[in-house]
């Protein structure tokens, strides 16, 4: 209490010296005319008096040193001193100074952006109650969402007799982006709505912002439609209206109850299904008829406090496998493995690798910075050790000129922190604002308290690195020595050029291992563009066109489809139209899987084959160039009355036939259908350049219903820009009330699946190049240093007969040694880095002997260059004028 | 020839200024230091600038209050004056300085009898 009080007021006098200060002063002549009062009341004479007074006193000086001393904070006082000086002396080395906070500002901008971005995906929690006991419950080992989802008899089974969850919620990822329209009043517009189940918002703990959610009475089958808005979508359709709660709008033809409204915190959409909208959320039944759906719910548990994940995980196995052992034939119960995770793991786990990549490439560009203005500082460094001289004869001990220089360095780099971190508020809202990515949570990007500790803390630490080594150095030598000391010669400057020149090596190094990691990474994504989509991407538009309720019979969509594509086809510059439910690369669900069997075979239980599904029209193959590799694609001949047809890709050919043809069998599928195979297709990668394709089969649409979304698909001659307007009108004759506003190109869909590996790509490559520009600089001035410093003897051996090209030639062969025993660290430790990074790789090994030579040759080049400009300034001097330069 | 005067130890003067405060009420600087050169007997080496010091140290630790007043014969000046918290803060110090100085005395005695 007392000791705060006391730094308190030391601390209000320190920011008030001057009134202080006056006080004192009137206080000690008061206190000198009582004394001299005394002492001629004493009987001397007022010299004497006057004399013995200031002699009792002690000094008056001294009395108001030590007064400062105990009632401010001295320490600060010669800080703020040593502050004010760097001040002054940075602003005479303006120049150096402009470019020191430059560099630093690149560095700590790219750090802090990244940090941000880790501190988003990876350490902060997710934006949920308790995120920590989350848990994701998959259902098997695939990595693919559809394999995932468990059953609604599962699901009760598992809450029924889990011991280990307080809560077991989930949603269905069976919805497409789109699917709902709304209509009444206002624009048209194609909702995304998810369904939920009943506890889903008890689950990840969130309240309302408006309202409240779904009852259990809503949940039941049939039930009168409620939903529940998403904050996004209540305020730009709504505009935040408050009011809205009550309201009945209405969704696919029929009217829904607005129940309540999500608060801005909770962002379904960036967290759960990155690059697509959750408008809003309707209740997923868990009733009969959702249970023969199969396998369709998202589940995500609470773990009752006190419980780990492996014993969840042990638990939730022996009841999956009492469910195993349970089930009848004919019972309509899929198998369930659960497969527990944590739902951090869940949503940002695969990111981790690449952004720890990231990271440490970040590292070693701050490394690099340091090394960088190191050098610039050592630079300096001798040009300021006679003033470091005379400050120690004068009696200012080498911890004090330390922690002078180490100011210095810290202030810069603060300074170029500031710059940093206006580069990294720009870099983060961007990042924030980038739309339709499937990275995770990006939308949470900011420059928040936990960025600016972290900038605080890097500018301070960069700042002590980067200072150190000179700091050292200028004040190691002897003043003796360095005022006598001319320029050339000595062991002090002999030392700081060997200093200078491992600096530059370090660079090299450094500079090696980003350009080697980067260089590697562009090749990976360069292999990955190379890879066979199965069809071809240039030219091709697409837009969602299902009717929705408009048209509920299946003849009734077949006739809307077809007067869809007969507008389409006849608009100019049309080469090819079709449909399909399922866009390779899109957000609909493609990964629906059937289990199917060829006629006649037998399998064992659970081994049975499946395939994904995709229902296309007869064109769709042609406007997307899938190759047909054997029989025939369907026709307009292939409709309901027709014998069922089906085309399998070469994969399920394989599965279901090995080493056989074939066209002409016959496969079953659920609800014992049989479907006659016309023709064998190439593979589509639906899901990326970096997943196979899989088993994949076509149904024609005309003979099968079973679609939730319809993508239209345009191959044209013209612009997508020219050709959306006339789209949409040759749409809005069949029907004007179809939402027709989001228009895509294949083009954009396959940027966005390689999103996240050309933003790695990118960074990296930026931090490589920056790193490559530093390292020349770095060089560019050591070399160009040691010239100067040279130019007498220069002078000499030019007035000697040395020709031009042999000067040249030696400056540029110590740069090259410079460069090469760079190279022979760097190249061990970029091989290093390479391995690291591996599972980053696609299509080239590690040791890619192409980048690795590429980067050897750039790095020579480079240095080469940066030796030769000094170099050639050095054999352009006139001789006279080196000899003279003293 | 004049026996040495004593060096101030650390915290000493603190507790002489407010000992001297407590007793004589409300003094001015040059008061404050004479009274300690009195009542010490002339045994104290003191540089009565460095009361200043002590002064403003208490002043900030809140033991003791000033303010500007004026002498009997009208000069100016500050007048320190002890607070409640110093008048415990010294019953304290006074407690710790007789049971150091009462150790100091016993233990230097023993040691004198043991080796005599």
């Amino acid at each position: 209490m007392d000791t705060l009080r006391e730094l308190l007021a030391r601390l209000r006098s320190f920011f008030r010296k001057q009134a202080r200060d006056e006080d004192l002063d009137q206080e000690l002549s008061a206190h000198l005319d009582f004394a001299i009062e005394d002492n001629i009341r004493r009987g001397m004479a007022p010299e004497e008096a006057r004399r013995r007074a200031l002699v009792s006193i002690g000094g008056i000086e001294r009395a108001k040193e030590e007064h400062r001393d105990s009632r401010g904070l001295p320490a600060l006082d010669t800080i703020v001193r040593d502050l004010r000086y760097a001040v002054r002396t940075l602003r005479r080395d303006a120049g150096l100074a402009t470019f020191a906070v430059l560099i630093v500002g690149l560095g700590v901008g790219a750090s802090s952006t990244v940090f941000s971005v880790v501190d988003a995906l990876l350490l902060r929690p997710l934006p949920f109650d308790d995120p920590g006991r989350l848990v994701w419950i998959a259902n098997g080992q695939s990595e693919n969402l559809s394999a995932q989802t468990v059953q609604v008899a599962n699901l009760l089974e598992l809450r029924e007799h889990s011991q280990s969850f307080s809560v077991v919620a989930g949603y269905s990822p069976f919805y497409g982006a789109g699917d709902i329209r709304l209509t009444g009043t206002g624009e048209p517009e194609r909702l995304t709505g998810v369904p939920v189940t009943e506890d889903f918002f008890r689950l990840v703990g969130i309240q309302p912002q408006l309202g409240r959610f779904f009852t259990a009475e809503e949940c039941r089958w049939n039930a009168p439609k409620a939903v529940v808005l998403s904050h996004g979508f209540w305020q730009r359709r709504f505009a935040a209206d408050r009011g809205i709660v009550g309201r009945s709008i209405i969704l696919d033809g029929a009217p829904a109850t607005l129940v309540g409204v999500l608060p801005a915190s909770f962002d379904f959409a960036s967290t759960f299904t990155p690059g697509s909208r959750a408008d809003l959320f309707y209740p997923f039944p868990l009733s009969p008829e959702t249970n023969r759906s199969g396998n369709m719910l998202a589940l995500i548990g609470r773990l009752k406090p006190g419980v780990d994940l492996r014993t969840a995980q042990t638990e939730a196995t022996v009841i999956g496998a009492r469910i195993q052992t349970g089930r009848r034939e004919g019972q309509w119960r899929n198998a369930f493995h659960p497969n527990l995770s944590t739902l951090r793991d869940r949503i940002s786990g695969r990111f981790r690798y690449a952004l720890l990549v990231l990271a440490g490439a970040v590292g070693f560009l701050m490394l690099l910075v340091c090394a960088n203005i190191s050098n610039l500082l050592l630079a300096r460094a001798s040009a300021r050790q006679k003033e470091m001289a005379i400050r120690t004869a004068l009696g200012a001990g080498r911890w004090r000129l330390i922690r002078q220089m180490l100011i210095e360095s810290v202030l810069l780099s603060c300074c170029g922190a500031a710059v940093g971190l206006a580069l990294a508020f720009g870099g983060t809202s961007l990042l924030a604002r980038l739309d339709g990515t499937n990275i995770p949570l990006l939308q949470g990007v900011q420059v928040d308290a936990a960025a600016l500790a972290f900038t605080l803390a890097i500018a301070v630490l960069t700042g002590i690195v980067f200072g150190l080594v000179p700091a050292l150095q200028a004040s190691a030598s002897s003043p003796h020595s360095a005022l006598k000391e001319s320029s050339r010669g000595s062991i002090g400057s002999r030392d700081r050029a060997w200093t200078r020149g491992s600096l530059v090596v370090c660079e090299i190094a450094l500079a090696c291992v980003l350009l080697t990691s980067a260089g590697l990474l562009m090749r990976s994504l360069v292999s990955i563009l190379d890879v066979e989509l199965g069809f071809d991407t240039d030219s091709v538009l697409t837009l969602r066109i299902d009717p929705g309720r408009a048209h509920s019979t299946h003849v009734q969509q077949l006739s809307y489809f077809d007067r869809v594509l007969h507008n389409v086809r006849s608009v100019p510059g049309v080469q090819a139209a079709g449909l399909t439910d399922a866009l390779p690369l899109g957000e609909n669900f493609g990964w629906r899987t059937w289990t199917l069997s060829a006629k006649g075979q037998v399998y064992e239980r659970d081994r049975r084959p499946h395939a994904l599904v995709r229902i296309v029209d007869e064109s769709y193959l042609e406007t997307m160039r899938i190759s047909l590799r054997a029989g025939r694609s369907f026709t307009h001949a292939d409709n309901a009355s027709a014998e069922p047809v089906i085309m399998v890709n070469e994969t399920l050919a394989r599965t279901l036939w090995p080493g056989e043809n074939p066209l002409g069998r016959l496969i079953r599928t659920s609800g014992d259908r049989d479907w006659r195979v016309i023709g064998v297709t190439g593979g589509v990668r639906y899901f990326g350049f970096e997943s196979d394709s899989g088993a994949e089969m076509y149904l024609p649409i005309r003979q099968s219903g079973d679609f939730n979304t319809v993508d239209l698909v345009v191959r044209a001659s013209r612009t997508p820009s020219e050709l959306a307007p006339r789209i949409r009108a040759a749409l809005k004759t069949v029907d004007p009330n179809m939402p027709a506003t989001r228009f895509r190109t294949m083009r954009e869909l396959v940027d966005h699946s390689v999103f996240p590996r050309r933003f790695v790509v990118l960074l990296l490559t930026g931090f490589a190049g920056f790193g490559l520009i530093l390292a020349s600089l770095g060089i560019y001035g050591v070399i160009s240093y040691s010239v100067t410093r040279r130019k007498q003897e220069i002078g000499i051996r030019m007035a000697l007969g040395a020709s031009a090209g042999n000067l040249q030639r030696g400056i540029v062969a110590q740069t090259l040694v410079l460069a090469l025993v760079g190279l022979m660290i760097g190249v061990p430790a970029a091989w290093m880095a390479a391995r690291a990074i591996q599972g980053l790789l696609f299509g080239v090994t590690s040791s890619d002997p192409v980048t690795f030579a590429a980067v050897l040759a750039l790095l020579v080049a480079v240095a080469a260059l940066a030796g030769y400009l000094p170099a050639r300034r050095a054999s352009r001097l006139n001789p006279l004028d080196a000899l003279r330069c003293e | 020839m004049t026996p040495k005067k004593l060096d101030l130890m650390q915290g000493t003067l603190d507790v002489m200024v407010l000992q001297t405060l407590s007793t004589m009420g409300s003094l001015h600087g040059y008061g404050i230091a004479r009274r300690i050169e009195q009542t010490s007997g002339n045994q104290v080496l003191l540089n009565q600038g460095t009361i200043y010091a002590s002064l403003v140290r208490l002043q900030q630790r809140g033991w003791i209050a000033a303010e500007w007043g004026t002498s009997e014969n009208n000069r100016k000046a500050k007048y320190y004056s002890i607070t409640k918290r110093g008048a415990r803060q010294l019953a304290s110090d006074v407690e710790r300085w007789g049971r150091l100085s009462d150790v100091m005395s016993r233990v230097l005695s023993a040691t004198g009898e043991d080796s005599g």
